[in-house]
């Protein structure tokens, strides 16, 4: 019996290991399990977008790529990065949504010699001492965007604040990107434990006990929603008005919406990106991601979207002979292609130096929940650790 | 049937026959060697399949050491540990901890890993063994959650988010920087686990630990402390445990505190329940098939966890004794 | 301060509840049965599934949770005459691999059947509300509704347990199993109502908590572990227990969780503090058990004879 299982699961190992012959194939890692998938395929369906918007070719050669599911764990995270790199020999690994999987899997890829590209996470530690020439992100360093929220305080006049993120490598950066830019006095802080925490009430109760003006989250995935519902049952609307960052999106905004959580309606947050942006990319994008998804496309489908034609631009530019890796690493670091959120360039550590725009929650034409542009709170701004990086430019 | 009964009278006997008949002798002893040339051919031969690579059987071999030690307690001495992953971690973290300081001699990590597992174990065992039945596997997991939310709480060595290595353990005779060296170092340690299993439940002092399985109350009637021998075993295992930790901290030259979650401990006992309690060989058997089974499932499909759960379930449900026993009895079903 | 204080003892009691509907089930099976349930949890998931679904077709929380609660009885009784009435004799060891597996299998079903999402619950207008409850202290609606749920069927178990016939066959079988059948009752029977029994008190958990947070994939792995740290303080097979030391859990968790990490931040510096506030306050719960385990390994209140 065991036996027969045997020669079968050797069988199927080789059925596994004989790939497609495409071209040029490239590494996607990603959340695909848990309840963190439900960000993981808003991008696997974007990168699917841009692979069709490409013909499924670059530079003439057919492009495969190689989704992996990090669990939502760094450890498999890194697992899953080993693989793409030893078994599969891609030449550039992209996707990762969270900074501790990423800071996890680095190590792997650069060792390799291969490319590393952050469709969303952007811990500082990769933009600052560990940053790699093979690195890029289309995305943002973590602490941008709650340096724009600071900024936005400031502006708003608010006086007084109280800190609410989970405890891991993007909750910490963010919480400092905010305390950087914000003058007014941090009335408090607490970090939830991550993933598991999702009843805030007694960080909730604090925050109101010691007497902040406003409050600031992040809470990105599943975590968001419960957070905004908690807020809103605990009757803090007017009392400790919410700015967030990543916590509301177009993931859990359609929720927030079946559930009738209208207090969301208004709330502001900063971002690099909006559907709303006028570009011919960005409405490209928009218009097919919802005429084939049905729904609105994320930050996170955007960042993903980019991330396919960044690479799409530096395969061009080789004429799709990978094995040139300074000539592909010189034109991806042009950011030479039609990016969602427009021009932008990229930094000696290869984060971009990019716009940030306050958004707002609002119901589209529709009646569904979106979000627009209110203004641009940043121009071609510069992350804070490109100093820390020894690269030269 | 005539197995059955020879294998009930082992039982009995001063020196059961651990390696089973000679038939499951020559599988046993076929199967260390694939597990040792399979991957070698692969390297040599460049064949870039991940289930044979020399990565994924290292990482099997480390789990496979730390299951070899469970099995001394589980299996041979009765105390159900569900807290044995915290070894895993204590061992990782006692490799970081100095690499991340500058302190990168092999010589420094290993016997610390080895040392503060030990340690760890003498002081929860002494605790814990003072407990029996389902009381100890709850206790042995609240320790190694105390673990876990230890290391979880050291933001200096990156808490939650978990800490990379940069450089190997460095030793100035071999180089483990290299993964072929780093393989057969494994592979070593497994065969020096098992052997010392071998020697430890075959001297004085393990047919004591084993009879305090059978029957404790008889034991202490015979005027053995079963107590202290429980305890030494513990602290044996740990040990064993720490150095599989170290290993694997090597090896993924990632540490982070899920490795010592309480998951992490449920899938050790399941490696070596599948292999076969009490057996040498078993929960080698058990770690190779467990790692080889997800790894597989997960290969063709996101929802691997349902057959992987489903196996689970049957195989409680149908193998006794576990695939040890399986080879043993040469594939009869009786 | 007090106010706070007062707040967060209220936030710790709503846990406690929680708690105990949790480990009044799983100190039931585990002390009439000796069966060691890991899959406990998988049933406070599905109740939360069961009701989020239900809240959409019916348009409202309350019915759904009342159609929930015979759906997920039916989720339990189909387990326990499945598979988990074979396991009663094996060892624990066993018990706690089958359900191991049994939380793989759950956790992916639940991600076939409705998404990996999660589902948020809506409330009515008139829970959703909060209240104020002395001057200065207000509180939301629905997490009293919590606390007082968990207190109804606390007053219900007490009832049942010391008042009915069932009651005191569970009583009976919790102190000793053998002369419970040896007197000629049908234990199997039994078993299968308590295990149902078990199984609704898990899901009403799951659905008076998911409106908070969401019905989630995974939602019962973290709590059941600590669901046993309650049954192990409290003392195996014992109601009385499972209630005591569930408030014990949830108001240790929740108060070291809002004061500990400002306590640290007196000896140590603010960012390590507020790294090891929480961790530290998951620590002291373990720390609790070990050490009621170590000298008093029959629990805080354990069942009268044994």
């Amino acid at each position: 019996m065991l036996k027969t299982t045997g020669i079968a699961a050797l069988g199927l190992a080789l059925m596994a290991s004989a790939s497609y012959a495409a071209d040029i194939k490239i590494g996607y890692v990603t959340t695909l399990t848990t309840p963190a998938a439900v960000l993981g395929n808003d991008m696997k369906d974007a990168v699917n977008l841009a692979v069709e918007h490409l013909d499924g070719k670059m530079a003439g050669k057919s492009v495969e790529i190689i989704f992996e599911d990090d669990g939502f764990k760094p450890e498999i995270g890194k697992q899953k990065t080993d693989k793409l790199v030893q078994q599969d020999d891609v030449p550039i690994v992209a996707g990762y949504i969270w900074s501790n999987v990423l800071l996890a899997s680095a190590k792997s890829v650069f060792d390799a010699g291969k490319f590393l590209i952050s469709s969303n996470a952007g811990p500082s530690q990769i933009a600052g001492k560990l940053c790699n020439a093979n690195f890029f992100s289309t995305s943002w360093q973590n602490d941008q965007t709650p340096m724009a929220m600071g900024e936005v305080l400031n502006q708003q006049g608010v006086k007084s604040l109280y800190l609410l993120g989970p405890n891991y490598a993007a909750g910490k950066n963010m919480m400092t990107g905010v305390e950087r830019t914000f003058k007014g006095e941090i009335k408090g802080k607490d970090l939830t434990k991550w993933p598991s925490q999702l009843d805030f009430s007694a960080e909730l109760a604090k925050a109101k006990a010691s007497g902040a003006e406003a409050i600031f989250v992040f809470y990105p995935g599943k975590a968001g929603g419960a957070f905004i519902k908690q807020y809103q049952q605990a009757g803090l609307k007017g009392e400790l008005d919410l700015y967030s960052v990543f916590t509301v999106d177009a993931i859990s905004l359609p929720k927030l919406q079946a559930a009738k959580l209208e207090g969301v309606l208004g709330s502001r947050l900063t971002q690099q990106w909006d559907p709303t942006l006028d570009n011919e990319a960005n409405k490209k994008f928009v218009s097919s991601f919802r005429e084939k998804y049905k729904r609105y496309p994320s930050f996170y489908a955007a960042q993903a979207y980019d991330t396919i034609n960044l690479i799409a631009s530096g395969v061009e530019a080789v004429g799709g002979d990978m094995s040139k890796t300074d000539e592909l690493r010189a034109a991806m670091a042009k950011a030479d292609y039609p990016s969602v959120r427009g021009k932008y360039t990229y930094g000696k550590n290869h984060m971009p130096i990019q716009n940030f725009y306050l958004r707002e929650v609002v119901a589209d034409d529709d009646g569904n929940w979106t979000t627009k542009v209110v203004k641009t709170v940043y121009e071609n701004h510069v992350d804070p650790y490109v100093g820390e990086c020894p690269l030269a430019k | 049937m005539t197995d059955t009964t020879s294998a009930q009278l082992n039982q009995h006997l001063r020196t059961p026959d651990l390696f089973g008949s000679a038939s499951g002798r020559i599988i046993t002893l076929v199967f260390m060697v694939i597990l040792l040339c399979v991957p070698l051919a692969a390297h040599f031969l460049g064949v870039r399949l991940q289930l044979v690579s020399l990565d994924f059987i290292t990482r099997i071999l480390c789990l496979a050491i730390a299951a070899v030690s469970l099995n001394l307690i589980l299996g041979f001495g009765g105390m159900i540990s569900f807290g044995h992953a915290a070894y895993i971690g204590i061992g990782a973290y006692c490799v970081g901890i100095p690499a991340y300081h500058g302190y990168e001699s092999g010589w420094l990590h290993f016997p610390l890993a080895i040392f503060a597992s030990a340690a760890f174990a003498l002081v929860t065992g002494a605790v814990s063994l003072r407990t029996k039945g389902v009381y100890f596997i709850m206790i042995t997991m609240a320790f190694a959650q105390m673990g876990y939310y230890f290391f979880l709480s050291l933001d200096e060595y990156g808490g939650d988010d978990g800490l990379t290595i940069y450089s190997r353990s460095m030793f100035n005779i071999i180089n483990i920087e290299n993964k072929l060296v780093l393989f057969l170092v494994t592979y070593a340690c497994l065969v020096a686990s098992i052997y010392a299993v071998y020697r430890i439940v075959n001297s004085r002092f393990g047919m004591v630990v084993r009879g305090c399985q059978s029957n404790e109350a008889r034991m202490k009637a015979l005027g053995y402390n079963t107590y202290a021998y429980k305890l030494t075993a513990y602290v044996i295992a740990g040990g064993m445990c720490g150095l599989a930790g170290a290993l694997l901290g090597n090896f993924t030259t990632f540490i982070s505190p899920d490795m010592m979650g309480w998951s992490r401990s449920g899938e050790l006992m399941f490696m070596v329940i599948l292999g076969g309690t009490g057996s040498l060989f078993g929960p080698v058997f058990g770690a190779v098939t467990f790692v080889f089974i997800e790894e597989l499932l997960s290969t063709f499909t996101t929802y691997w966890a349902l057959p992987f759960g489903v196996l689970l379930v049957l195989s409680v449900l149908f193998i006794k004794g576990g695939l040890n026993g399986l080879i043993q009895r040469g594939w009869r079903r009786d | 301060m007090s106010t706070l204080f007062f707040i967060q003892f209220l936030n710790g009691l709503q846990l406690g509840v929680l708690l105990f509907l949790l480990a009044a089930g799983l100190t039931l099976v585990f002390g009439i049965m000796d069966f060691v349930n890991l899959a406990h949890g998988s049933l406070y998931m599905v109740g939360a599934f069961f009701c989020a679904t239900l809240t959409f077709w019916t348009g409202s929380f309350v019915w759904a949770v009342l159609l929930a609660i015979p759906l997920t009885a039916l989720v339990g009784l189909a387990l326990e005459m499945g598979v988990i009435r074979h396991l009663y004799q094996r060892d624990h060891l066993d018990h706690v691999l089958a359900t191991f597996g049994f939380i793989l299998i759950a956790d992916t079903l639940v991600h076939l059947i409705w998404g990996p999402e999660g589902i948020a619950i809506p409330l009515p207008e008139y829970l959703q509300g909060q209240v104020q409850i002395l001057p200065g202290v207000i509180f939301p609606t629905f997490r009293l509704v919590i606390i007082s749920c968990g207190l109804l069927v606390a007053f219900g178990l007490y009832w049942l347990i010391g008042r009915t016939r069932l009651g005191m066959l569970i009583r009976a079988g919790a102190s000793n199993r053998t002369m419970v059948s040896a007197l000629g009752i049908d234990i199997k029977t039994l078993f299968t109502a308590v295990f149902a029994l078990g199984a609704v008190l898990a899901g009403l958990a799951g659905m008076l908590i998911a409106p908070i947070t969401e019905a989630t994939i995974g939602m019962g792995n973290d709590i059941i572990i600590t669901a046993f740290v309650v049954i192990i303080v409290g003392g195996i097979g014992s109601m009385k227990g499972a209630f005591i030391g569930a408030l014990i859990i949830g108001l240790i968790d929740t108060l070291g969780r809002s004061f500990l990490d400002d306590i640290l931040k007196i000896f140590i510096p603010v960012n390590a503090a507020e790294t090891a506030g929480p961790a530290i306050s998951s620590m002291l719960i373990y720390l609790i058990m070990a050490g009621v385990l170590a000298f008093r390994p029959q629990g805080l209140f354990p069942p009268k004879v044994r």
